[in-house]
């Protein structure tokens, strides 16, 4: 099924827009081109999850931020995610759809490091990121979510390391959306060149409980060889947007992207987290927590695409559905035809707090090579009535016991979290959900 | 003056419409130490179940008050809050919680919002109960309950009796599965527990575990009733014959309740 809904948006408005961010002819060409695909693509079908109700056009394109120059001009939730009393140096702030704060360690930029907001990106670095952006990982025509991201682009952040580069010290972004109704088209392209070594941490935050808007987020991230990423995001809009986040990854030849993410959305949420391991011997962890509570419908996919030889792709996942939350949880191991002694594991577990919470986990492993190892463990349950009650006889509420267990089941994942400050900001995200 | 009074009172309790409790009367006093004997199936884990307030029991008659506040209208938190404890017989296993992260959420539990416990003083009280009890401080950063051995997790039971200092405690079969040194060391944290304030009942189909803790009261359980009750002369008489006597003094021909015929 098509859904026709009229976007409030045209070429003309998409031209112009591109014209005012002094954007390169190629980026103005892909958008419009864009701009006609949407038109003719179908939404995207997640597994066992009807979006044709969902908010997909109901936004406001543009919303000016405004500068940051220190840690207290930050929601209070978020200075909380930073260990020292001022911002780190390797930052990038976006609020709303303005770069309100960039700041990148000297030494690094003359190493050639990037940290960057994709407008300035596609000025000064244009060919650098033409090579890249929606290439080897996510196409434009996939579906019409895609095809619109394409187009209507407002945001995001441009990272490049080098050869050989290693940055030691994380480099952390923020996407704060404090308009309410300001949609957030953002894009994050990381690459880390031959050799290279990253650690990347993003957030996303937005307040709007009542408001609606959309979020509509492709995260691409490209290992070449010998490279080595580890990505952590928290993500944490409000229960009034809409969210498709596609986050994907191409991984060349003995090259590592491992990912922890603590997927914490209140509203609406297509989650789609895909690495393609690529080359011979890449490889790829997948972490992911999620909590889900509200009436918040959510589908989360985390999936290997093993298309190099001995690469490994593992996959843990555990959500809590509370409240009246519903989930569906599909971990999908693919192994091409080629991709021998490639190893494929997936492990996924949803804890339901409510009678109205619901929960589905679908593993599937998809296998066109025979000298492989695969495996899959998944279940659903409910919380433990006799825990609860053992909890309680100690004096804890009911609240608190739930806290307790909540934070047990999710605490195999987040343990092993390979990035200290996503725990952090995860264990206090988590926190904040579950009070 | 002296500590809590829990008062039983006829109490009648069915699970899935079975009865199995027939009108217990027991009165348990702050100083006091009871002792609840009797063969398996007789009932004494259901009173247990029934004082905290386990989801599974019904009570369909009669009354359970603690200093004169009604136990019955209580949620299990509330009970624990209200100076109730029970050490159970199959704790239960938390993933992913640490031992002394709930001890010390369940010690700030009874305390007042803006006067927790801080964690130099959990740490010292913690340390200083794990030593008494002989229990490895690893166990503190193990996840509660889990893969505990049987005699860790009673051991377990115990380090929260003492953190906790309630005024009344139920403590059903503590001695079940232990070997006589960790037998002795449960007996001693509880008599450590002795004072004119607080009162127990102990659950216990051995006598064994009375060799180290002298009860003031010892009862017998028969047939989902307290069928007899005595100093701690009774439990020796118990050991010594067995439970056949009693018995035959009271007709009895088979003191299980709600078992399958």
């Amino acid at each position: 099924m098509t859904v026709v809904t009229k976007l409030p948006y045209d070429k003309d408005y998409i031209s112009q827009f591109s014209k005012e961010n002094n954007e390169p002819e190629w980026m103005t060409a892909l958008r419009l081109k864009a701009f006609d695909q949407a038109e003719t693509l179908d939404m995207p079908k997640p597994d066992k999850t009807n979006i044709s109700k969902w908010n997909f056009s109901q936004f406001k394109h543009t919303a000016e931020g405004k500068s940051i120059s220190s840690l207290s001009d930050l929601p209070e939730e978020l200075q909380g995610f930073f260990d020292d009393k001022e911002l780190p140096e390797n930052l990038y702030i976006q609020h709303n759809q303005t770069a309100a704060y960039v700041s990148l360690n000297k030494e690094l930029a003359d190493k050639g490091v990037i940290l960057t907001d994709i407008f300035t990106a596609l000025r000064e670095h244009s060919d650098l990121v033409e090579k890249y952006y929606m290439k080897d990982a996510v196409q434009v025509d996939e579906h019409r979510l895609t095809a619109l991201h394409a187009a209507l682009l407002n945001g995001g952040v441009f990272v490049y390391i080098p050869k050989n580069v290693q940055v030691e010290t994380p480099l952390q972004t923020i996407f704060w959306q404090e308009d309410a109704e300001a949609a957030l088209f953002n894009h994050v392209l990381v690459v880390a060149d031959i050799g290279s070594e990253l650690t990347y941490v993003e957030n996303y935050l937005s307040n709007n409980e009542n408001e609606k808007t959309v979020a509509n987020i492709v995260t691409e991230v490209i290992a070449l060889d010998n490279a080595k990423i580890s990505f952590g995001g928290v993500d944490h809009l409000a229960a009034g947007t809409t969210t498709y986040v596609n986050r994907r990854a191409a991984v060349y030849r003995d090259a590592t992207v491992d990912w922890a993410l603590g997927l914490m959305n209140d509203g609406h949420t297509i989650s789609e987290n895909i690495t393609h391991l690529v080359g011979d011997g890449s490889s790829t962890q997948m972490k992911a927590v999620t909590v889900g509570r509200g009436k918040q419908n959510a589908n989360i996919t985390s999936k290997t695409v093993h298309f190099g030889k001995d690469s490994v792709g593992h996959i843990l996942q555990h959500g809590v559905m509370t409240e009246e939350a519903v989930s569906i949880f599909n971990g999908i191991g693919k192994i091409e035809h080629g991709a021998t002694r490639s190893d494929a594991v997936q492990e996924s577990r949803v804890l339901m707090l409510s009678e109205k919470a619901r929960g589905d986990a679908n593993p599937i492993l998809l296998i066109d090579e025979d000298d492989v190892t695969a495996g899959h463990a998944a279940s659903v349950g409910r919380v433990d009535e006799i825990q609860l009650y053992y909890l309680m006889s100690r004096g804890l509420t009911q609240r608190e016991s739930e806290r307790l267990v909540i934070h047990g089941f999710l605490e195999p994942v987040v343990a092993e979290l390979p990035i200290e400050s996503v725990k952090k900001q995860l264990t206090s995200v988590i926190e904040r959900k579950v009070n | 003056m002296a500590g809590s009074v829990l008062e039983i009172k006829n109490l009648h309790v069915s699970i899935e419409d079975k009865e199995i409790l027939k009108g217990v009367d027991l009165t348990i006093k702050g100083g006091e130490f009871h002792a609840v004997m009797g063969p398996n199936g007789t009932g004494k884990s259901t009173l247990a179940s029934a004082i905290m307030g386990h989801p599974s029991y019904e009570i369909t008659e009669g009354s359970i008050t603690l200093d004169g506040e009604d136990v019955l209208e209580m949620e299990v938190d509330e009970r624990a809050r209200a100076g109730l404890f029970l050490a159970m017989q199959y704790p239960s296993e938390i993933s992913g919680v640490t031992t002394s992260e709930f001890l010390r959420s369940a010690m700030n539990a009874r305390r007042e919002e803006g006067d927790e416990i801080s964690l130099m003083q959990f740490i010292k009280e913690m340390d200083a109960a794990l030593d008494f009890l002989e229990i490895d401080k690893n166990m503190a950063q193990r996840y509660l309950n889990e893969g505990f051995s049987g005699g860790e997790k009673k051991r377990n039971e115990i380090l929260q009796l003492l953190l906790l200092k309630p005024e009344i405690a139920i403590l059903d079969e503590i001695d079940s599965g232990l070997d006589i040194d960790a037998l002795k060391i449960v007996s001693k944290g509880i008599n450590k527990m002795r004072d004119d304030k607080f009162g127990t009942l102990i659950i216990t189909h051995y006598q064994r575990l009375l060799n180290y803790i002298t009860p003031d009261f010892v009862h017998v359980m028969m047939k989902g009733r307290v069928v007899k009750s005595g100093g701690p002369e009774l439990a020796k008489r118990l050991e010594a014959e067995g439970y056949e006597w009693i018995k035959e003094e009271l007709g009895i021909k088979d003191e299980t309740v709600g078992q399958e015929a």
